[in-house]
């Protein structure tokens, strides 16, 4: 997985909403992007997908094809959850691999349920399908947009660190406003600010971390500490 | 119940008045002589009624047809869209009522401008309803899309078109109460069959209580087939998670 990985950075500003910055993303690691409301994180993550951002951006993008995560988990509620992790092979017209579904579905931990349709799953189950269908698109990318912020703290914990577990070795970018998730979660760790962006040593140790450890509430406590500045 | 209550009590004081006022039958028939009326003029009114009631669907189906085809065009070319948008909303304020001649005279007398004059009544609220819903797609689920690299096309049969299904039906909702009286008017203006016929005819003789009979049919016919039409979308968007 380490041959010619492609280089993922964003580097540019967006008059009046942030600076000249510039984000690199570490190959096969997760960076954790973290910062208030409306400092731009999510801009950032979606120029890395190409998508829309409704600003007008200058700089260059060196992004790679991407699978989207977000808040939303954004399903489609007519087709199951099966259908919903197949996604993308549906919507580019290829066959999907009713096997690897089914694996991924397992991996989620929601064996048994791949013919219900979203309306009957819980908000956990919801997201867990998104991340099995973001796992199933294998792409070189993995862009995670607050995945987990609707969700309550025991259910953060849970599927956070499933997602980090399932996602080793990929490399991802999550974008957060929760300093406790970028201390358990990050690989690597950034604090976005309308002044930019600056890096913040990680706690040791592989993610997921324990929410916990010693370190991981060090970290949070600093990070805490910098959004309040 | 509450509404079989209702319509009771509307009944009763239908009738109450007719025969306080002592209004002459050929002005305000009451209902015991209306209900009397549907009985004795069944053989009439039945034919009459499945007449209309064929107009009305076959118009329903091709209006609705119409409706689905323009406002998905419109979506997939969208300077299409942006030069239909406003035709059809000028369309909305034509009083159709005032098309139903010109109808007859293209078409004739036959079946063909009655199914026109309802295809015109459905077309606007179907297409109307769903081309709104096609524009504007959830967006989590259009990032979703666009991330995976779906094209126009897919995006557009795979997200745009099934996710705009309950507007779709509220649009065929909107388009089937009005459907039947789309028929009825064609029929009055130039037809010498159906409900809308037999009111004209009636209306012509004095017959007022033949005309509360054939609109009371009306009535029940519009009410069926906009029950059985909202019963077969619940049901359509229920099967897909809405």
């Amino acid at each position: 997985m380490t041959a010619a990985r492609p280089t993922l950075r964003v580097a540019g500003e967006v008059p009046g909403l942030f600076a000249p910055l510039d984000l690199t993303l570490a190959p096969g690691r997760i960076t954790c992007l973290l910062g208030a409301s409306g400092v731009g994180k999510s801009t950032l993550l979606r120029l890395f997908a190409h998508l829309p951002t409704g600003v007008t951006f200058h700089g260059r993008v060196d992004s790679a094809p991407a699978a989207l995560m977000g808040q939303d988990p954004g399903l489609f509620a007519w087709l199951t959850v099966a259908g919903n992790v197949a996604l993308g092979a549906r919507l580019r017209g290829e066959a999907a691999d009713a096997a690897r579904t089914a694996r991924l579905i397992g991996a989620v931990g929601l064996s048994g349920l791949e013919n219900r349709l979203p309306g009957q799953l819980s908000g956990g189950q919801r997201q867990r399908v998104a991340l099995a269908r973001t796992l199933a698109e294998d792409r070189p990318l993995v862009l995670l947009d607050e995945p987990f912020s609707a969700l309550d703290a025991r259910l953060r914990l849970t599927i956070g660190d499933m997602a980090a577990r399932l996602l080793a070795g990929r490399t991802v970018l999550m974008v957060t406003h929760d300093p406790s998730e970028a201390a358990r979660l990050g690989d690597r760790i950034r604090v976005m600010t309308p002044a930019g962006i600056e890096e913040v040593a990680a706690p040791p140790g592989p993610v997921p971390r324990p929410h916990d450890a010693a370190g991981v509430l060090a970290a949070q406590a600093a990070l805490t500490q910098r959004l309040l500045a | 119940m509450r509404g079989l209550l209702a319509i009771a009590a509307a009944l009763l004081l239908w009738e109450g008045a007719v025969r306080l006022t002592g209004l002459p039958p050929y002005l305000l028939p009451g209902p015991v002589a209306v209900g009397r009326a549907l009985w004795a003029y069944r053989a009439e009114l039945g034919p009459a009624a499945l007449l209309t009631a064929g107009e009305t669907l076959a118009g329903l189906a091709i209006g609705a047809a119409l409706g689905i085809a323009v406002a998905c065009a419109m979506a997939a070319w969208p300077r299409l869209g942006r030069a239909l948008s406003p035709a059809l909303i000028v369309s909305q304020t034509i009083p159709v009522f005032a098309l139903a001649p010109i109808l007859t005279l293209w078409l004739g007398f036959g079946l063909a401008p009655k199914i026109a004059m309802v295809v015109l009544i459905v077309f606007v609220p179907v297409a109307q309803a769903l081309h709104d819903g096609l524009v504007a797609p959830p967006l989590a689920q259009l990032d979703v899309a666009r991330t995976m690299g779906a094209g126009r096309w897919s995006e557009l049969r795979h997200l745009r078109f099934p996710a705009a299904l309950p507007r779709l039906a509220s649009g065929l909702r909107l388009g089937a109460i009005y459907a039947p009286v789309g028929a009825v008017i064609g029929e009055w203006v130039g037809g010498a069959r159906g409900l809308g016929a037999l009111m004209i005819q009636a209306n012509g003789r004095m017959k007022t209580d033949l005309m509360f009979a054939a609109l009371i049919v009306v009535v029940a016919l519009s009410l069926t087939i906009y029950r059985v039409l909202d019963r077969a979308l619940a049901g359509m968007l229920a099967r897909r998670g809405f």
